[in-house]
């Protein structure tokens, strides 16, 4: 199968000022573009099998470029609906449930998963992840993603410093509290969690 | 004893404009530099009597660092040692190319000075995440190109380095945003090849 860029669930000015539109229009139309790209000549080539999913891919495949560019694809996608215009403020119903079970609260899980972000050395990715139906934070170094760990995606933040760069510089620790605070799309994370 | 500190960028930070830009140089300078070189600090407040030893040496021997402080003194001292190296490395109007016994071991080692430049930039363009590229002397002193990820340095390796690039996207995002491979480009146009020279003889004598 060609594997395709989804479009932005959103207009790429819909998450400012959290997000600048250029911001998007770089992550989206270049950077998740050319892993999309870039997996489909793995395909042309022979290097990836044409016949996989994008998650069998993903599972099937070992470290290496094919790997890299189909995990980028995926957690991308994912990412793009993790977030919303208006997003931010807090879940309700068995998923704030489970995380009071699981973190003690609501304020605890966002302490921990900011932690997570902030603390990723180098390029890599914050997850709010479903294991065995209880909740962990985890965080993934480049492409690396839960599907591999055995573990169920349910929310994410990319801290590749090119998801921030063009808004916030350097500071991640700024761009993560904004993402918590005022993007997360906590409908896509609740129906995550109840498919898990 | 004494804390690790910030070293003083060798030039004014848009003298490598229009290849990097001033606000990318300060930024990454005084802040991304200064941030490891305050984590390291921070760790080595925990044994401080590594405040004495030097950093190459930490990094050559990470398996002997406290368990406790070992991820950050690679991660942050690799990163202090990377970014003091490299800043070194680069001036405009110093380009050239390389010459004396570099040039004649690179040329050497990879057939000629294209032919090192080539496998380099493919180094630097291909280091998936964030890294960098380098020339260094092996152990038994044959000159070798490679990548390291996030902050690792050649001397973690036995390896001593000779040029370095850095292709974290906090090194080229403003300017260049995801076209790494033009900032890659745009370093031939800055490197001290004077500086690489020194870099190769000392670390022949190492």
């Amino acid at each position: 199968m060609t594997h395709t860029l989804p479009a932005l669930p959103y207009d790429a000015a819909a998450l400012e000022p959290h997000l600048s539109r250029e911001n998007l229009e770089l992550h989206h139309g270049k950077h998740h573009n050319a892993y999309v790209v870039n997996l489909n000549k793995f395909i042309e080539d022979g290097k990836a099998n044409a016949t996989q999913s994008l998650e069998e891919l993903i599972l099937a495949s070992p470290d290496g470029p094919v790997f890299n560019n189909a995990a980028q694809v995926w957690n991308h996608t994912f990412y793009w609906r993790c977030m919303k215009p208006g997003g931010g403020g807090e879940p309700t119903g068995r998923l704030a449930e489970a995380m009071a079970r699981d973190f003690g609260s609501f304020a605890k899980f966002k302490e921990e998963f900011a932690a997570a972000a902030v603390s990723q050395f180098g390029s890599g990715w914050a997850w709010l992840v479903a294991k065995d139906g209880k909740l962990a934070v985890t965080k993934t170094s480049n492409a690396d993603l839960p599907m591999k760990h055995g573990q169920v995606a349910l929310l994410t933040c990319d801290v590749w410093e090119h998801a921030y760069y063009p808004s916030y510089k350097n500071l991640r620790p700024k761009y993560v509290e904004v993402f918590l605070a005022s993007l997360v799309n906590w409908d896509f994370v609740a129906k995550n969690f109840g498919a898990a | 004893m004494s804390k690790h500190s910030l070293p003083a960028l060798p030039y004014a930070y848009d003298a490598l404009e229009p290849h990097i830009d001033a606000q990318t140089m300060e930024i990454h300078h005084t802040k991304h530099h200064q941030a490891y070189v305050n984590n390291l600090n921070a760790a080595l407040e925990k044994h401080p009597h590594l405040f004495d030893v030097h950093l190459d040496d930490l990094l050559a021997h990470l398996a002997s660092i406290p368990e406790d402080i070992r991820t950050a003194v690679r991660n942050h001292g690799g990163g202090h040692a990377n970014h003091s190296f490299f800043w070194t490395l680069l001036g405009k109007g110093k380009a050239g190319e390389a010459k004396g016994d570099l040039r004649k071991a690179i040329e050497g080692s990879f057939g000629s000075l294209e032919a090192f430049k080539k496998a380099f930039s493919e180094a630097a363009a291909t280091r998936f995440g964030s890294g960098w590229a380098w020339l260094s002397v092996d152990r038994f002193g044959k000159l070798v190109v490679h990548s390291s990820a996030n902050q690792d340095s050649p001397i973690m390796d036995g390896l001593r380095p000779v040029l370095g690039l850095d292709v974290w996207e906090h090194a080229y995002y403003l300017n260049y945003q995801n076209r790494r491979p033009d900032y890659v480009a745009s370093f031939w146009n800055l490197v001290d090849w004077d500086q690489a020279e020194r870099n190769y003889k000392d670390a022949l004598l190492r």
